[in-house]
């Protein structure tokens, strides 16, 4: 069995948020710890994994050592079944035909909305952020699973600007608002994994990652979280795990 | 003025245009001819692939001013527009050098302290936005962005009940930018053009424009485009201008003939990460006032990155 010391906090999340992947799905991904994470399914249990980008590539079959530098480089379209264009990709979403969408987050809220636009007030930003790319369509249209960093100024009560709306408000806002399809499904952190009630559509951690307390994750967490009795805690990454995905970024461009 | 240009307007603009079978072949440094200050400027390719790199430096260079500028995704190319004053505002999804790199500090500069406006839209509805200008509609309705802050900040997009399943729905304005500048592989003197690999929105966003400036990667005879006019992407009659500008796209790639120049990329970033204003006007200074000519500008890059970028942008075939 590894060890803590054994891998690192990238690691951990690539490697955890690649088992919530099932094989034969229909994956949207985004740039960094999404693509790795889903390039690493592939590798391992999900053989038959399909791989979308928004830069117009399905089935994609990004190869060892030579990661794209963003979701539209052609290092995307390796091996590909087709190329197509942006709009025609992001119009799959809309359809129907994705499975997953599979993106990183700079901040996240209690109902799962993610917020890559602006840190403080939208009118007079004390940081702007890149904005959303792909990552509101993805997350208007299909079930999400985010990968992110565990900090409490990024896991907060309610984000300062919905970029990529989760449940929105809880409860059947998210429907309410016109987007009937979809909705955050998992937020896998170095700390937890998450899912979300059924109901309120609160964040709920589903199980602790090893070596993880309930009270490390709540002082990490600027909202209240509520912990079954019987939660759960992850397989740490297995050998073959690590060393398949060191084989895919040795540069170690989305896991230093 | 509204945000949507009207069918009239569209038509009559369209009808100006000399659409005839001619050549129409010039050199880099007339293309600024076709650009005015305050012109909406519609940029090809995404990110740091087939971004019409060329054209950007030429406009900066013949001092351009208050372009509004829209791409799908926008890297370094809207730092440039940015720091050298040629645009004030960007429409785009994304903004930023790439991820690699973290925020851009030249984007942050303009932005926070008012200088210039970022306007964000999602990566579809760009699409959509481009896509109803080139169909002759005024809209086209989407899904996304209903329920987001994103949407807050767009009243030029307008929520409806659809009118046969009473669902919401969102209209997003077309988008017919006066130019569009476009890097493609290759093309003829007419403007037939071919794009290899991933098209992005190019082809619609040629066919929204009002008048559309090529780079292309070398220029072919028109037998050759007729040999596979399967894989001709822009009808001639919709080009106004070609330049021949081998790696027309450098620092950026050019599916299946160039990848990124990343040590360019990363000596670029951290100028003017460091320092987003004096960082900026020195790599302007050197890397787009001092060149003579592309080709110049191509040997301060240097060789060996040219030669290295253009050995892993080929590899794409050896799969």
């Amino acid at each position: 069995m590894t060890h803590k010391s054994d891998y690192t906090a990238a690691e951990l999340l690539a490697i955890l948020s690649a088992r919530q992947l099932k094989d034969g799905m229909v994956v949207f991904a985004g740039v960094g710890i999404p693509l790795l994470a889903a390039t690493l399914a592939q590798r391992l249990h999900c053989p038959g994994l399909t791989i979308l980008f928004e830069g117009g590539v399905i089935g994609a079959f990004v190869e060892p050592g030579k990661l794209p530098p963003s979701t539209n480089d052609q290092r995307c379209t390796v091996r590909a079944n087709m190329v197509l264009g942006s709009a025609e990709v992001l119009l799959l979403l809309q359809r129907g035909y994705v499975d997953v969408g599979f993106m990183g987050g700079a901040q996240i809220d209690q109902y799962g909305n993610l917020n890559s636009s602006f840190i403080g007030d939208p009118k007079k930003p004390k940081t702007r952020l890149p904005g959303t790319g792909g990552g509101n369509d993805i997350a208007s249209l299909t079930n999400m699973i985010v990968a992110m960093k565990h900090e409490k100024r990024r896991f907060v009560e309610n984000v300062d600007f919905i970029t990529s709306p989760g449940w929105i408000k809880g409860n059947d806002t998210r429907r309410k608002s016109g987007l009937p399809a979809g909705g955050m499904f998992r937020v896998v952190t170095e700390l937890a994994v998450f899912g979300f009630d059924e109901k309120t559509r609160r964040m709920k951690p589903l199980a602790l990652n090893l070596g993880v307390s309930r009270a490390q994750v709540q002082e990490n967490t600027g909202f209240p979280l509520e912990f079954d009795s019987d939660i759960g805690v992850t397989e740490p990454p297995t050998e073959q795990e690590l060393s398949t995905l060191r084989v895919l970024d040795p540069e170690r461009l989305y896991i230093a | 003025m509204s945000v949507v240009k009207p069918y009239d307007k569209l038509r009559k603009d369209l009808s100006a245009r000399d659409r005839s079978l001619r050549e129409k072949v010039v050199a880099l440094e007339d293309v600024a001819s076709f650009v005015r200050d305050g012109d909406s400027v519609g940029i090809g390719g995404s990110t740091m692939s087939r971004t019409p790199m060329a054209l950007i430096w030429a406009l900066i260079r013949a001092r351009r001013k208050s372009l509004s500028c829209s791409r799908c995704i926008i890297s370094s190319d809207g730092d440039l527009l940015f720091g050298s004053g040629a645009s004030d505002h960007v429409i785009t999804s994304w903004f930023s050098q790439g991820i690699l790199w973290g925020v851009s500090k030249v984007m942050r500069h303009h932005v926070e302290t008012g200088k210039a406006r970022f306007e964000e839209w999602s990566h579809l509805a760009i699409g959509m936005r481009f896509r109803a200008g080139a169909m002759g509609v005024p809209f086209m309705p989407i899904r996304p962005m209903l329920g987001s802050d994103v949407l807050a900040q767009r009243p030029e997009a307008k929520e409806i009940d659809c009118p046969f399943t009473g669902e919401k729905l969102l209209l997003v304005p077309a988008l017919n930018p006066d130019v569009a500048l476009i890097h493609v592989q290759r093309c003829d003197p007419y403007g037939n053009a071919q794009i290899d690999g991933l098209q992005f929105m190019d082809i619609d966003l040629a066919m929204a424009a009002n008048k559309v400036i090529l780079t292309t990667e070398r220029i072919v005879s028109n037998d050759q485009i007729r040999r596979a006019p399967d894989q001709t992407k822009i009808p001639f009659f919709a080009v106004d201008a070609i330049v021949e500008v081998p790696y027309g796209s450098a620092p950026h790639e050019c599916y299946g003939v160039y990848e990124p120049m990343m040590k360019h990329m990363e000596h670029y970033v951290e100028l003017v990460n460091k320092d987003p204003v004096g960082g900026m006007k020195e790599y302007l200074d050197k890397y787009v006032f001092a060149p003579k000519s592309w080709a110049e500008f191509l040997d301060l890059i240097g060789l060996e990155e040219v030669l290295t970028a253009s050995r892993a942008g080929k590899s794409i075939y050896d799969a």
